[in-house]
């Protein structure tokens, strides 16, 4: 299936969460940090830390080890906290 | 550090209201031990909000010990900072101001009446139009009747302000002891506190305050003069830190009704708030089940349906995790403050059900000035152990 990640069209399994997508493709960092700005990817990688946060199909602070893929996920870096839009 | 042997006052219980306890007392020229049976500020003072509020209280002496505190708490910080260093010091202390919010005309009638009496008292409360409101917090819902503004309404982190208040307490050659349990009370001759069995330790001791929150009632049995304090149980959910949508501590009025309501049964109304990193707390539900710890989903549900309720967007925003504590409950909702009529030497100072954060600077003032034989600001009148709602009987 595929998915787009911040305007691009990436490769996407079955099954495969958002966060294991970004890694597969080599993209470890998906969110900026709202303090300092500072790259933030997969932590604990089993939904308790909110650290992975991303942003899917307009609905932000979505954890990316929890979110199984869909096919036409729309899903995009998160910049700081946003409200959903 | 060496380990203290003998103490002038023996603190059992490292919450907020005990660290105040503890604060005020070393202030005093006293050595303190504060010793608690978990992690220092880990129990009731870990799960609450950091109310500092004037709002919710009506005249009388809780509001009187509230404006004491509210007055004080500024002070306490500004004076740790000048001891300790700006970082000790640091406690998120946010002077915000509060809302209270009537969603249909038959709240602000009573909401009216309550802000009246307490401007007669000196509380700024100021009267808004829905208009106003949402002027002040633009996320507010459109559906309100109006809502009173109490600039005097305020915010902390109650686990820092409760360490930094520890953190003083053993710069001035006390000392601060967790995982550790106070088991019962040692007597001279005279039916007078001469120390607390701790384990298979006695510490030597003029005087013990029994400082334990919700397990103060617990303590009091142990110690053979027993009070009654029972355990309310309130939860919090968190959501993921959010761009500004919640300026001021915003709450529904019925809260008020709520805190001072007497039913076993859940009651739930909406208190919403920021933190400094971002996160919205929502609470606030009270319920008492004694020491029942179980998740409750309908609670939980209630509180996010009543939060958006006030603030609609929040319904699209995911809650990260909840928390839940024990509030020290009295049958007359009052604080116990003062030194127990049964065993010269021992002292009681809980019972804030969930106001202890804010209460608590005035209530370590007022122990410390009893103790001491100092004139207190507050009239320590209504908050005496020896009153008929307090006293429990010695059951046998």
């Amino acid at each position: 299936m595929r998915v787009r990640f911040d305007g691009v069209e990436v490769e996407a399994e079955e099954g495969q969460t958002v966060a294991g997508v970004l890694l597969a493709k080599g993209i470890r960092s998906w969110r900026t940090t709202r303090g300092g700005d500072r790259p933030r990817g997969l932590f604990c990688g089993i939904g308790v830390c909110f650290d992975c946060l991303v942003s899917v199909n307009g609905v932000p602070d979505v954890r990316a080890c929890q979110r199984v893929v869909a096919e036409g996920d729309e899903i995009r870096t998160q910049a700081g906290a946003e409200l959903p839009s | 550090m060496s380990r203290i042997e003998t103490a002038d006052v023996v603190v059992i219980g490292a919450g907020i209201i005990g660290a105040a306890c503890a604060e005020a007392l070393s202030a005093a020229g006293m050595r303190v031990l504060v010793v608690d049976r978990g992690a220092p500020a880990g129990g009731t003072t870990a799960g609450g909000e950091g109310n500092v509020l004037l709002s919710d209280k009506a005249p009388g002496p809780e509001l009187d010990l509230a404006v004491a505190s509210r007055r004080r708490w500024p002070e306490l910080i500004e004076s740790l900072r000048a001891e300790l260093g700006d970082e000790v010091a640091r406690v998120e202390w946010e002077p915000k101001g509060g809302l209270v919010v009537a969603s249909d005309r038959d709240a602000m009638g009573p909401l009216s009446i309550l802000a009246e009496a307490q401007r007669a008292v000196g509380v700024e409360a100021v009267d808004l139009t829905p208009g106003e409101a949402r002027a002040m917090e633009p996320y507010l819902t459109e559906d309100i009747a109006g809502a009173v503004h109490y600039p005097g309404d305020a915010q902390l982190q109650p686990v820092l302000a409760a360490t930094a208040m520890l953190a003083a307490v053993r710069a001035r050659g006390g000392e601060v002891r967790g995982w550790t349990e106070a088991r019962g009370l040692v007597f001279d001759g005279s039916g007078r506190v001469a120390g607390v069995r701790i384990g298979d330790e006695t510490i030597g001791c003029g005087a013990v305050v029994n400082a334990c929150g919700p397990w103060a009632g617990h303590f009091s049995v142990a110690a053979g003069a027993p009070i009654e304090v029972l355990p309310r149980r309130g939860m919090v959910l968190v959501t993921a830190p959010l761009p500004h949508v919640v300026g001021r501590k915003v709450y529904a009025a019925d809260y008020v009704a709520a805190v001072a309501s007497s039913h076993v049964d859940l009651q739930v109304s909406a208190v919403v708030e920021s933190t400094a990193t971002g996160t919205v707390l929502i609470g606030s539900s009270r319920q008492r089940v004694g020491f029942d710890e179980a998740l409750q989903v309908e609670v939980l549900r209630r509180l996010a349906r009543s939060a958006v309720k006030l603030f609609p967007v929040l319904a699209g925003v995911p809650v990260m995790r909840t928390y839940g504590g024990f509030r020290p409950y009295t049958p007359d909702h009052l604080p116990v403050i003062g030194e127990d009529p049964r065993f010269a030497g021992l002292w009681h100072a809980s019972g804030h059900e969930g106001a202890g954060i804010g209460l608590a600077p005035a209530t370590g003032r007022l122990l410390a000035d009893l103790m001491c034989g100092r004139e207190p600001e507050v009239d320590p009148a209504r908050f005496r152990v020896d009153r008929p709602a307090v006293m429990a009987e010695v059951r046998t």
